[in-house]
């Protein structure tokens, strides 16, 4: 799911300070999992926020509401019917959601509540770390089903660099070296000659790097 | 006016230890401020951070969450879990400036009716010396709309 992680109070203070009444949004979905942005969070975030105003002798009237996704329309259309008495929307939602809140909304100012962080899994409870990062080209099948994009820091593609030492990243010593990872988890799988298979140099125009990406398909539309 | 001023304290207090503690308290005729009023959980688990911040919003001036001692917690683990949201829910107070010494965690077992007593009078007089809470009660047209908190409305207008 996507990860995301709640901005700080004192952060959302300055962005609504020109407003009185603001909907607080949450998202039922990823930002849910991870506990940034559900129905808990926004009940937290704004009861501290409507404190916040309360001690410099000001009001702020809040709605707060937790949709099922802020990233399809017909999730969307239930705020139509309220969204006119308040200001503006705080969205708790990841970075996807919020911006379609702000399109599908023109008339009122959209603000992030989070900063979305990363395609991750709940490793505990309470903790949740990045797996993957979309770069539309997936090669699991060859690494045991673990990326080397994502948790190689350097994202190399064949193997570990120099770095690894005692199976730790050098960038960061907290780090498990993604490379080792892979290579003891093939050796379990008995597929260690998947790392003679060279995967060749990466096209990076599938990710992020070619431009914002679209996906259709042509079956599904009406 | 502050001469006279009188804290209102919401005690969120576990069934187990915290309110048998009160209980004990009370048979043995000891005497503790009035200003703390009594809220029975069925484990300090149950008490979540927004209920502390809206004790906050509804006017209480200090707020504690009383469990069992550690370790000895009827479900486990529950007054671990109230430990750790007491922490983040006074770090949210100090940021919306209201300040995180009015919410404390104490932890006591269901003999310890003294120390119930002591606990209660301590934080009486420590909000006491802090004045009364900067929050002004606002009229309720916020939130989920008013009659949501019915049980918390009865014990602060108390």
């Amino acid at each position: 799911m996507i990860i995301a992680e709640g901005k700080p109070i004192k952060e959302i203070l300055a962005m609504i300070e020109p407003f009185d009444k603001i909907i607080v949004a949450g998202c039922k979905g990823c930002v849910t999992v991870c506990s940034a942005g559900g129905e808990k969070e926004v009940g937290i975030l704004a009861a501290a926020l409507r404190l916040a105003r309360n001690t410099q002798g000001r009001s702020l009237e809040t709605k707060e509401v937790t949709l099922e996704r802020q990233c399809d329309t017909e999730y969307l259309e239930p705020m139509r019917e309220y969204a006119d008495q308040y200001q503006a929307i705080l969205s708790l939602a990841c970075g996807a959601g919020i911006q379609f809140v702000a399109e599908k909304f023109r008339h009122h100012p959209v603000l992030p509540g989070v900063n979305t962080q990363f395609i991750g899994v709940t490793e505990e409870q309470g903790v949740w770390t990045e797996r993957c990062q979309a770069c539309g080209q997936c090669v699991l099948d060859l690494t045991g089903g673990i990326c080397p994009i994502s948790r190689c820091s350097k994202s190399l593609l064949n193997g570990p660099c120099g770095g690894s030492k005692n199976g730790q990243c050098e960038v960061d010593p907290e780090v498990a070296c993604g490379w080792q990872l892979i290579y003891d988890r093939l050796q379990e799988l008995g597929q260690l000659d998947k790392l003679e298979v060279i995967i060749p140099v990466k096209d990076w125009s599938k990710s992020r790097d070619g431009g914002p990406r679209r996906r259709v398909r042509e079956d599904l539309r009406i | 006016m502050r001469e006279n001023f009188e804290p209102l304290i919401v005690a969120f207090c576990c069934h187990y230890c915290a309110y048998t503690a009160a209980d004990l308290a009370g048979t043995m005729r000891l005497s503790y401020p009035p200003n703390v009023r009594i809220i029975r959980v069925p484990c300090t688990g149950k008490v979540d951070v927004l209920f502390l911040l809206k004790a906050f919003e509804e006017g209480a001036d200090g707020v504690y969450v009383a469990g069992c001692l550690e370790g000895d917690c009827h479900f486990l683990k529950g007054n671990l879990r109230a430990k750790k949201r007491v922490a983040l829910a006074k770090r949210i107070l100090e940021e919306v400036g209201l300040g995180g010494e009015r919410l404390e965690m104490y932890n006591m077992s269901a003999a310890m009716g003294p120390r119930f007593a002591e606990v209660a009078r301590e934080m009486t007089e420590k909000i006491r010396k802090l004045g009364p809470s900067p929050i002004k009660k606002m009229p309720r047209a916020g939130s989920k709309g008013s009659g949501e908190n019915k049980i918390l409305d009865q014990v602060v207008n108390y």
